[in-house]
């Protein structure tokens, strides 16, 4: 099937300047992911799913320059938690800045130099669960990280391990344009936390494959960077088996465009999957949580959790899908987003759905926008509590359910003094 | 302590006039209580004098020891020592009780120049405290408020009062849903904060409350304004026979 010819320009346009490997078992896969993406296209400000967030910026040849942000006023994000890092500078590996990847229980690979090793477990994983995710919902940005990725890492995660693996994306270059591709594979009853943080790039594009063995637990927690202009198109494909917990935290303050994309499916009996953000804008910044969550295996439980806090014409946008496929008895899926706009110019945007084919199952959604409650406000400034702090109490107050999520409580201090610092900063 | 001189108060959105002349004068150390029929003013008085939004003052003036208490916004009037228990107070889910004590005191206290409290001296503190009025620890925990019963809510209002020490403390129905031993725990915290340099405006409905807290002066409230001031024995006439009397005899 061709497509039509704008569509194909497009495309065309945007891999002209893109190098492809072709080498190795993963040559093949990114050849698989590369015919995925010529039979889509790329997205257009059309297709059902971007109707909110307009993928124009996304999309283009070069990536729209974006100056980097100085942060030096905070200490970096996870500084005080104990973790293996790898950093990455416009998205390029940075070695010296990395710790030596070795952490028990875990292997950690390059994509880099993954192409010429055999590495048999990476394989199969590569690029499939992304594969997986384009239907219902085509997902082309994913599929060109997948086919391009320059970079990136294989963690495969055996027993339980010592501490968090952390990708730090550290953001230089003006006009860098970067493209990563990680996969994780968690063996039965393996554990690992995975940090990641920063912008990464003036243009960002990633994919993250998790697969997550039986009984197996994963966490992730991440913040995408305090940089203004930055733009990202993110992408999270998780296939949960029986038993097994995924919980996935991200926090995004600043940026002009973030689209990040989870998609996950609990294919195992009783497995449990949680999937929050707390995001906050002032000003020139659309951000867009786009998640689609299957249950096919019994008792599974799923959680969407996402706020946004809002000002200055700033806009949020939310579209949370929930399908329990026949069979998926005892299904406990709960949805909810809601916007705190804390001016008149703000925006947000929802569309939950549920498309439910079990007849024994429990699904609730919510979604809400609304100012910051005013009697709240009154009665803690009448006991002497002044109006920014009140507010800033308050603003915590309706992100708390979703920085909730965190299981790690030092991580989830950390990202809430992100948070009060962010609230601090953009008060009035 | 507090004196309010011809206080006129309008809805702001709306035409409809709800105080119409209150005079009032507390001194240093004084119970005042007010009574008065439902919808009478009372609690518009006590929003009007701590600065809730959606009042309009159209005459009249309120001093707090000689400040002008209606150009103060709310965190200013607290830290200047009013205090206000609420009628209904308010829930504020995810804010943890003792996040908001802290953060209150706190803040009341840098206003005043004063230094702040380590986390250890206030924990001590509010356990004291808090156990004086029976609330437990776990309620100390959960958010403001959320998941309280009426009598919980009423109680938290006063631990509230007690680590803050305010100098002019108005307690508006505090007495309404507090069971017989509640209402006695609340009074024991009121008589235990009683000094020369406080003074209370207890708003109640019942006699019952006055024969704990007692005070020096009670008021009749009606139709915005107070109509009759006495002695305790003025608590008593409106318990045996309410209002009727009393408005009457003003309106000749
Ligand atoms: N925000 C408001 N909007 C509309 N009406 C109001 C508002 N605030 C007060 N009122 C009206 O003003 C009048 C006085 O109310 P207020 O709550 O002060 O009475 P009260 O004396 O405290 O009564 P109660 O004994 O029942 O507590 C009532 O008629 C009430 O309905
Ligand atoms: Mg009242």
């Amino acid at each position: 099937m061709n497509l039509p010819k704008a569509k194909q320009d497009a495309l065309t346009a945007r891999l002209a300047g893109l190098s492809f490997d072709a080498r190795g078992w993963l040559g093949a896969a990114r050849s698989e992911a590369l015919a995925r993406l010529g039979a889509m296209g790329l997205p257009g400000k059309r297709d059902e799913y971007w109707r909110y967030t307009d993928p124009t910026s996304l999309t283009t040849p070069e990536a729209p320059p974006a100056a980097a942000f100085d942060a030096g006023d905070e200490t970096p994000v996870f500084d005080g938690i104990d973790r293996v890092k790898l950093v990455f500078t416009d998205g390029v590996f940075d070695a010296d800045a990395s710790d030596d990847l070795t952490l028990a229980g875990v292997e950690i690979e390059r994509l880099a130099e993954a192409g010429a090793a055999d590495i048999h477990w990476a394989q199969g994983l590569y690029g499939a669960l992304e594969a997986r995710g384009q239907t219902p919902v085509q997902r082309p940005l994913a599929a060109l990280a997948s086919a391009f990725a320059s970079d990136g890492v294989l963690i495969r995660v055996t027993g339980r391990a010592a501490k968090p693996v952390s990708l730090i994306y550290r953001h230089v270059s003006e006009t860098s344009d970067a493209i990563l591709h990680h996969c994780v594979k968690l063996e039965p009853g393996a554990e690992l936390t995975l940090l990641e943080n920063g912008p990464a790039a003036a243009r960002f594009t990633k994919v993250l494959e998790v697969e997550v063995g039986t009984g197996a637990r994963f966490h992730h927690i991440r913040a995408q960077g305090r940089d203004h202009a930055r733009r990202a198109a993110t992408h999270v494909f998780a296939r949960i088996g029986a038993g097994a917990l995924f919980k996935s935290f991200t926090l995004t303050a600043n940026g002009r465009l973030t689209r990040n994309d989870a998609v996950l499916e609990l294919v195992g009996d009783d497995a449990v999957a949680h999937v929050a953000g707390a995001s906050m804008g002032d000003g020139d910044f659309h951000h867009d949580d786009t998640v689609f969550i299957t249950h096919e295996g019994e008792r599974c439980e799923s959680r969407q959790v996402f706020k946004k806090v809002l000002k200055n014409g700033a806009v949020g946008v939310f579209q949370g899908k929930i399908l329990v496929k026949p069979g998926a008895q005892k299904t406990d899926g709960y949805q909810i987003s809601q916007s705190l706009l804390l001016d008149g110019d703000s925006q947000f945007l929802a569309k939950p759905e549920l498309e439910i084919y079990a007849d024994d199952v429990k699904c609730s959604h919510g979604s809400t926008s609304g100012a910051i409650d005013d009697t709240a406000l009154y009665y803690l400034r009448s006991r002497g509590v002044p109006l920014r702090q009140a507010q800033s109490l308050l603003v915590l107050a309706f992100l708390a359910e979703a920085i909730g999520e965190i299981e790690d409580e030092a991580i989830a201090e950390d990202i809430r003094s992100r948070l009060e610092g962010w609230l601090h900063r953009h008060a009035h | 302590m507090l004196e309010i001189n011809n206080l006129h108060v309008k809805l702001e959105d709306e035409d409809k006039v709800i105080l119409r002349g209150v005079d009032l004068k507390i001194g240093a150390g004084e119970v005042h209580a007010i009574m008065g029929p439902n919808g009478s003013g009372k609690s518009t008085l006590s929003y009007v004098l701590s600065g809730r939004d959606g009042y309009e003052v159209t005459e009249g003036s309120a001093t707090l020891e000689g400040q002008e208490l209606l150009e103060m916004e709310p965190e200013e009037r607290a830290a200047a020592g009013l205090f206000l228990a609420f009628q209904y107070p308010v829930e504020i889910p995810g804010v943890g009780n003792m996040t908001f004590l802290r953060t209150a005191l706190n803040a009341q206290r840098k206003t005043r120049g004063e230094e702040e409290l380590s986390a250890g001296d206030f924990l001590k503190l509010v356990r004291a405290k808090a156990k004086t009025l029976k609330i437990d620890a776990e309620m100390l925990k959960r958010p403001v408020n959320v998941g309280f019963s009426g009598g919980e809510k009423k109680r938290n209002e006063i631990l509230q009062m007690a680590m803050l020490e305010p100098k002019m403390c108005i307690l508006d129905e505090t007495d309404s849903g507090l069971d017989v031993d509640a209402m006695k725990l609340v009074a024991d915290g009121v008589n235990a904060l009683r000094d020369a340099g406080r003074s209370f405006l207890v708003i109640t409905h019942y006699q019952r409350l006055l024969d704990h807290i007692k005070p020096d002066v009670v008021h009749i409230m009606a139709a915005g304004r107070i109509i009759k001031s006495g002695g305790p024995e003025l608590a008593l006439e409106v318990e045996n026979n309410g209002y009727a009397d009393l408005l009457a005899e003003v309106a000749q």
